[in-house]
């Protein structure tokens, strides 16, 4: 049995009065890339920032790589852990080249070495042009694919990620997840951090949803739309006048998913998916059909506003009492 | 050490490319050359004057310059990087908050220094071809290593400062008000202590209380070895119980050393 590359055991950390995070249980494995999703405040950052050792958790337990970031054993970890803050303005002054070879000085390469390493780099990230200019003149893409070069630096076998995507084009976008599917296979772990949904669906195993502090939900995409029950939406169509709404309307097995706000729309419960496609497929009049599983941002709009839910149902019972 | 020197060596580069090292040079350099061959100007001669006049002007200008270059040049070394997101970066790094302070310490304390020596050496170098006196240099060395010691501690000092606050504005704001009490509001109130209480302070007590400036330290050492004509203010009667001059400097290093940990300790305490 493989331990965890990261484990959090109620692991909380509270300002003052306020709780940031409150217990927190999950694990990382190794080639394994979570994603993190919850609004500004949810304690993604603070997570991060336990997880890298540079805070201590209040309560709890952070275990990374066997040891505890924030112990001085830890020490020697630092440098296969990889960083991508989510605001960072690099050295204006200095030459994009400059910054990396800092960068991959302090994690340990000689000083030969370094400048090797740095425009391997920025070559993989695609800005060796611009290498020589000072970042000052960078735009706000080539400044995360800076900051992403240097998150990379030592080949990491843990990758935290705050918004990497924002700021580049489709392109870069593509490149950075190409890039994301790379580590992953050569068995680094990966914690994408996000509120920009679409598109990162298939580079992630798990998910995790936070919000003010709290988890969510966590799970692999399938177990929390299961969690989250959302129907399949199943759209027939039909080229011939008058559409297939009758023969649905009148379909005992159909009838009772057709959406009320949208006529020729099936909103299926997974489990049911496939026996209402069969039905739909026995019907003359289907030309074509299209079927729409819950994306990731409908289970997670679906997740919060759950929680906004129990969150003033409480409030209620609370002003009842 | 090797990540230390590291750090060392990009804010040495930096205070290299913001022309630092060049400007605090030359002031030095225009500011020396100029009271070695003017300074007795106001008694109506052009040329090089006595030794110890032109190092007890050299002292009382240096005194204001020195602490407020080394607070310009490092109020913003952490706050600086902790707005722009860098810190929080760096410390994931395996890189020890002590390696970073220290680090720059050496960084921006090397810049000060061999400013420091270029600048005044130069006018030693000038007064020792008019003169062609070797007292000149002793009393330039002590000059010199004092100086440097008082820019290493008030780049400590603007540690603190910069470890104390969140807003790069607040910090440049605290360093000028901390340069405004030691460089000048401190000596003004030992002089009304002085004047105002009489019998308040003794001689011994005075020194004593000059020891809580850097400062008063550095005019001590340089001004204690000159004829007490030269001198005047609170000063001169602080001379006349004179402490021995490895007293004085063991007090400079203090002045260093206590910032440097207290600003260590602010770092490893404060949040991010």
């Amino acid at each position: 049995m493989n331990t965890p590359l990261v484990s959090l055991v109620e692991a909380g950390k509270t300002y003052g009065q306020l709780d940031v995070l409150s217990s927190m249980t999950m694990s990382l494995n190794e080639g394994e890339v979570l994603g993190l999703f919850g609004h500004n405040g949810a304690g993604k950052t603070t997570m991060m920032k336990l997880i890298l050792g540079v805070i201590s958790p209040s309560k709890g337990r952070v275990t990374v790589m066997g040891m505890a970031p924030d112990s001085k054993e830890a020490w020697h970890c630092r440098s296969k852990v990889g960083y991508l803050p989510e605001n960072v303005s690099f050295y204006e002054q200095l030459t994009g080249l400059e910054v990396l070879t800092y960068f991959t000085k302090l994690k340990g390469f000689s000083n030969g070495q370094a400048k090797k390493q740095a425009i391997d780099l920025l070559e993989q990230v695609g800005i060796t042009y611009a290498m020589k200019r000072q970042v000052k003149t960078y735009s706000k893409g080539m400044r995360q694919r800076l900051g992403l070069a240097q998150a990379f630096i030592g080949e990491p076998k843990l990758l935290l990620l705050d918004e990497p995507t924002v700021g580049l084009d489709p392109i870069a976008t593509r490149d950075f997840y190409k890039t994301v599917d790379q580590l992953k296979s050569n068995g680094s772990s990966v914690i994408l951090c996000s509120h920009v949904l679409p598109g990162v669906e298939q580079h992630i195993d798990r998910a995790m949803i936070l919000s003010s502090g709290k988890l969510l939900a966590m799970g692999t995409l399938s177990e929390l739309r299961a969690q989250a029950a959302l129907p399949v939406v199943i759209k027939p169509i039909s080229f011939k006048k008058g559409g297939l709404n009758d023969a649905v309307a009148q379909d005992a097995k159909l009838k009772h998913f057709v959406s009320g706000s949208c006529q020729n729309t099936l909103m299926v419960p997974e489990q049911e998916k496939l026996a209402v496609l069969k039905q739909l497929l026995s019907l003359e009049e289907l030309d074509d059909v299209h079927v729409e599983s819950a994306n990731l941002e409908q289970v997670y709009q679906h997740f919060l506003e759950k929680h906004e839910l129990d969150f003033q149902q409480k409030i209620q019972e609370g002003q009842g009492s | 050490m090797k990540q230390i020197l590291t750090v060392a060596n990009k804010e040495f580069y930096d205070g290299l490319r913001n022309r630092w090292l060049v400007s605090i040079t030359l002031i030095f350099a225009l500011l020396s050359v100029g009271l070695t061959y003017f300074g007795a100007a106001a008694s109506g001669a052009v040329g090089v004057t006595s030794l110890s006049t032109t190092v007890a002007s050299l002292a009382s200008l240096a005194v204001f310059l020195i602490p407020l270059i080394a607070l310009l040049l490092s109020y913003d070394s952490f706050v600086g990087e902790q707005e722009s997101g860098t810190l929080l970066l760096l410390l994931t790094y395996p890189l020890s908050k002590s390696q970073l302070l220290l680090g720059k310490f050496i960084g921006q304390g090397g810049i000060i220094a061999l400013a420091t020596l270029l600048g005044f050496g130069a006018s030693a170098l000038l007064l020792y071809f008019q003169l062609g006196n070797t007292d000149i240099f002793r009393a330039f060395g002590l000059f010199i290593i004092s100086a440097i010691l008082l820019g290493l501690s008030f780049t400590a000092i603007s540690y603190i400062i910069s470890l104390s606050v969140s807003e790069k504005s607040k910090a440049a704001g605290f360093a000028l008000i901390t340069w405004f009490l030691f460089a000048l509001a401190f000596d003004l109130a030992l002089l009304a202590l002085l004047v105002g209480v009489e019998g308040g302070v003794t001689q011994q007590g005075l020194t004593q209380l000059m020891m809580l400036n850097p400062t008063d330290i550095f005019r001590l050492v340089n001004l204690s070895g000159l004829d007490s004509s030269d001198v005047n203010g609170a000063l001169g009667v602080a001379i006349n119980a004179s402490l021995s001059q490895f007293q004085l400097f063991s007090a400079l290093v203090a002045w260093v050393v206590l910032p440097l940990s207290i600003a260590i300790f602010i770092f490893k305490k404060k949040k991010l």
